[in-house]
């Protein structure tokens, strides 16, 4: 503090007591400062918060599913009729339309509807029906109860995403169709269940938001982490004890150090130009596969894994390397036996950070072909499952956003809480293996 | 499938050889392994490393010189005439591997025998009905040239995986052979295995080489190419990004000026937020926080860092757009027309950025020694008052390469621009207008349907290359700074 020796002792009206001027003006310059970092973290925090809040807040629609449950029974004779005419799934349609109708004026719920208006609610539920009872005909004559989806824009009337004021009448939604909906929540025939479709159901069109799932592309990203785990994992591995145990000091393990370090830096969409360029144009692997996805992610990961491992095996003390060596072991011997067992939790925790981060990487997914495709088939078998074309939880949520309908972006935001969800699990098996195995020397 | 065969039968045979080669090792010392060089499990994995590593290279090599060769010659019978108006060689030739892989399929669908297929005529049947039933859909009818060509092909691969087949077995076979003959008490078999699984270790060391290698080579072929389509004086200098439309013709203009100033516009923003409150956050939590809080806080800013930046993306279109919309929008100021801008864009970012600079901050503000603060406080400061002169002065080059590294992390980040950037390139100085940048260029470039070879496609390689040579130089800029300033006080 020099300019505080160079002016003079400050007049008697200060002691130890009363705090002068310069005082009181340098302790709330501390209290200012220590306030601006405290809305900092309060900033930060606070953008958590609403990132969370926003993202179960619009994610959990995705969940549920609204749906007219609706008592029926179909008796031989109209089932008969039904099937003779020309147009089967309009004739069950009718039967339909009347059977509801009955029930609602059983319920005393009185209102006027056409079968348009059924059509705008359930889509089309002749089909169904049909099917239903092609496949089952011993239950024609017994009451069955179907479940069937309402439309996305009826789904959004119940979570709020659509209103009475925002409704336009078009083709897919009356206003009167509301009343009806209405009506039918109050007889107890329109209530929400869980979507179980959403997390195992496939893409759907682009023109049917309701009937989008998740599930595929799970078993896409599935088969992507297994491939970076097989690859990146002993690679990554083997780079690490190379380069901290063996590696003796030259321009090449320089330039390797050097590599890696710049690897961790570089964007990641490069990486997709690389697996597009090298993979697919070059080595002529299939577009869209889930192994040059797991390729392209592997080498991404790499740097992650190399980094952590090569921290773990300096925190072995080398004691241990000395002991080894002591009673006869080689090199090679006192690295496989024992220090690498001793770092292997160290390494399991990188390896599992690692792919959680390889599991939401979006940017390389989209150049290599894993948007613009609808996944709407499960793999066939195991092999088929790297080399098939198919998504990619992350692809797919970007696939969701992008596309017009806001029915899609419910699905995105509930496709994001099941990523987040399987990042969390992750993550948290990380953090129980490193608090279960950890050792300080 | 004959590969998964091949792989398995080696895979077996270095499994054989494992137990026949440690059994000989041990006979030649009479049962007793004290009288063996290594310990006998060294004979055994000897000879499953002679069987398996050179015929695993020997496979590797040749899928990736088959289709070389295969191509090459397939190429060289072509006569010129197939080359249609608008068409090239290379369209051609995909016509040709589409055919023949439709022919495969077709087989092994259980449509047409092999022989059958080996027979085809085009004039007389219609190959794109046949493979159209089998579900390979062509564009168009298939000519006697293209289906002579394709029956080439097929000949070829097959033959080629035939010999690949032979050679493969052949070499692993031999390996474990010659290994197996060698397998006696004197042998120094530890030395041998010892030595090979060093060399795996280098190779795996050296991937990370490798991988540099392809990125420079996929970026720079590519760039090259659209160097020799497009003028390289255009690109750096130019002040207009309008690519015209495959198919639709005429010329593009794709100056990369205007997707620079968005990358870097956003990324500005983006520093602003994330800088003051991550450094803020870092001051705090290292020098006034104690062990509770810090315990708790920290770990939760970090989360910020493990969310994948897609959630980003969404977040800055449908949460973060419609809001500031709803504050800069019509019904208020009117700055705003659209939820994707420049501001929406480097707002997202830099919460992203915020547990980036953070955490370096920390580390880099730990790392100023005690001795620095402790004679601070002697001479009487306050606590701000030794941060602000003391620490913070002797961290500075530290905290300047943790932003230089978190600019370049802006600067590469594709989800969020991609979502919440908008599309439009344009030279202005409104942050709340859309922008659009490098990294989503190379997006909406590479993923249409434009043929590869067009400088509409191509154009991506050089952004690429671009982002590249940014980011490197800002990496290695930042490293070099973090580096000379650890020397101080190690």
């Amino acid at each position: 503090m020099s300019d505080a020796s160079m002016t003079p002792p400050a007049a008697a009206k200060s002691g130890l007591l009363v705090a002068d001027a310069r005082t009181r003006k340098r302790n709330a310059a501390e209290k200012r400062f220590r306030a601006y970092g405290m809305i900092a973290i309060g900033i930060g925090l606070l953008f958590l918060l609403f990132l969370f809040a926003s993202i179960l807040r619009s994610g959990m629609p995705a969940f549920t599913q609204t749906v007219l449950d609706v008592e029926f029974t179909l008796t031989a004779e109209q089932f008969e009729t039904a099937e003779s005419k020309m147009l089967k799934t309009g004739e069950y349609q009718k039967i339909f339309v009347a059977a509801l109708q009955g029930q609602l004026k059983d319920r005393g719920v009185a209102v006027d509807f056409d079968a348009m208006a059924i059509e705008r609610l359930v889509g089309k539920p002749g089909g169904t029906i049909r099917g239903f009872f092609l496949e089952n005909p011993d239950r024609v004559g017994t009451p069955v109860s179907f479940d069937l989806a309402a439309s996305s824009r009826v789904d959004g009337y119940f979570n709020g995403r659509v209103t009475r004021d925002s409704i336009v009448d078009s083709r897919f939604l009356m206003t009167t169709d509301l009343d009806l909906a209405d009506a039918l929540e109050e007889a107890g025939i329109i209530r929400s269940a869980f979507n179980w479709n959403f997390i195992t159901g496939t893409d759907s069109g682009v023109d049917n938001p309701g009937g989008a799932g998740l599930g595929a592309s799970v078993i896409g990203s599935f088969f992507m982490m297994l491939v970076v785990l097989f690859l990146s994992l002993p690679i990554g591995v083997a780079a690490s004890i190379y380069l901290e145990e063996f590696a003796p000091k030259n321009r090449w393990t320089d330039l390797i150090e050097v590599n890696i370090s710049n690897l961790a830096a570089v964007p990641s969409i490069v990486f997709g130009i690389l697996g597009l360029a090298v993979f697919i144009q070059f080595a002529g692997l299939p577009q869209s596969a889930p192994l040059v996805g797991g390729l392209v992610l592997t080498l991404m990961t790499l740097p992650t894994i190399i980094i952590s491992t090569r921290a773990s095996l300096a925190a072995v003390p080398p004691s241990i390397r000395d002991a080894a060596l002591g009673v006869g072991a080689s090199k090679m011997q006192s690295v496989f036996h024992h220090v690498l067992p001793l770092a292997m939790p160290g390494i399991l925790t990188g390896t599992i950070i690692g792919l959680a981060q390889a599991l939401g990487e979006t940017a390389p997914l989209l150049l290599i072909g894993m948007v613009g495709f609808v996944a709407r088939e499960y793999p066939e078998g195991f092999l088929a499952g790297f080399t098939e074309a198919n998504s990619a939880m992350p692809a797919q949520i970007y696939t969701w956003a992008s596309r017009a309908d806001p029915g899609f972006y419910e699905k995105a935001w509930g496709g994001i809480i099941i990523l987040l969800l399987f990042l969390i699990t992750m993550n948290a098996i990380a953090v129980i293996l490193r608090r279960r195995f950890e050792r300080r020397w | 499938m004959p590969f998964s065969w091949l792989v398995l039968i080696v895979l077996a045979i270095s499994a054989v050889g494992y137990v026949l080669g440690r059994r000989r090792a041990l006979r030649s010392a009479g049962g007793d392994s004290r009288k063996l060089h290594s310990l006998p499990i060294y004979y055994g994995a000897n000879v499953a490393m002679w069987a398996a590593v050179p015929a695993a290279a020997v496979l590797v090599v040749w899928l990736l010189a088959q289709p070389y060769v295969v191509n090459g010659r397939v190429l060289g019978m072509l006569p010129d005439s197939v080359v249609a108006e608008g068409s090239s060689l290379g369209l051609v030739m995909s016509d040709v591997r589409r055919v023949a892989d439709g022919l495969d399929v077709a087989v092994s669908r259980g449509a047409m025998t092999g022989a059958q297929a080996r027979s085809l005529d085009a004039a007389n049947s219609s190959i794109r009905d046949i493979l159209g039933e089998v579900g390979v859909a062509l564009g168009s009818e298939v000519s006697a040239d293209v289906l002579n060509a394709a029956q080439v092909y097929r000949g070829l691969n097959a033959t080629g995986a035939n010999i690949m087949g032979a050679v493969v077995l052949l070499m692993a076979l031999g390996g474990a052979g010659w290994a197996i003959s060698r397998s006696n008490a004197t042998f120094r078999a530890r030395n041998t295995v010892e030595r090979g699984i060093l060399a795996l270790l280098i190779f795996a060391a050296s991937v990370a080489v490798l991988t540099t290698i392809g990125i420079v080579f996929a970026l720079l072929f590519n760039t090259i190419e659209f160097f020799k389509l497009y003028p390289a004086t255009d690109f750096f200098f130019g002040t207009r990004w309008a690519p015209s439309f495959s198919g639709r013709g005429g010329a593009s203009d794709l100056g990369v000026l205007p997707l620079l100033w968005g990358t870097f516009y956003i990324s500005i923003i983006a520093l602003l937020v994330a800088v003051p409150v991550g450094l803020f956050s870092a001051i705090y939590l290292s020098e006034y926080a104690g062990p509770k809080m810090r315990g708790l806080a920290k770990p939760l800013i970090e989360i910020l860092a493990g969310i994948p930046t897609i959630v980003y993306g969404l977040f800055a279109l449908l949460t973060v757009g419609p809001l500031l919309v709803s504050l800069f929008g019509k019904d208020t100021v009117g700055w705003m027309s659209g939820g994707t801008a420049v501001m929406t864009a480097g707002l997202v970012m830099g919460i992203m950025l915020i547990p980036f600079v953070s955490s370096l901050s920390d580390d880099i503000i730990n790392a100023v020694p005690q001795a620095m603060r402790d004679g601070s406080y002697g001479l009487g400061a306050t606590q701000s008052e030794t941060i602000r002169q003391v620490i913070l002065p002797a961290a500075l080059p530290g905290i300047v390469g943790a932003i230089l590294l978190a600019a370049s992390r802006a600067i590469g980040e594709t989800m969020i621009v991609v979502l919440g950037a908008g599309a439009a390139a344009r030279l202005s100085m409104n942050p709340f207008e859309a922008m659009t940048t490098i990294t989503a260029k190379i997006v909406s470039q590479l993923t249409g349907d434009a043929d590869f070879a067009s400088p509409e496609a191509l154009v991506a390689f050089a952004l690429g290359m671009t982002l590249f040579v940014l980011t490197l130089g800002l990496n290695v800029f930042a490293l070099y700074i973090v580096r000379k300033y650890r020397e101080q006080y190690d």
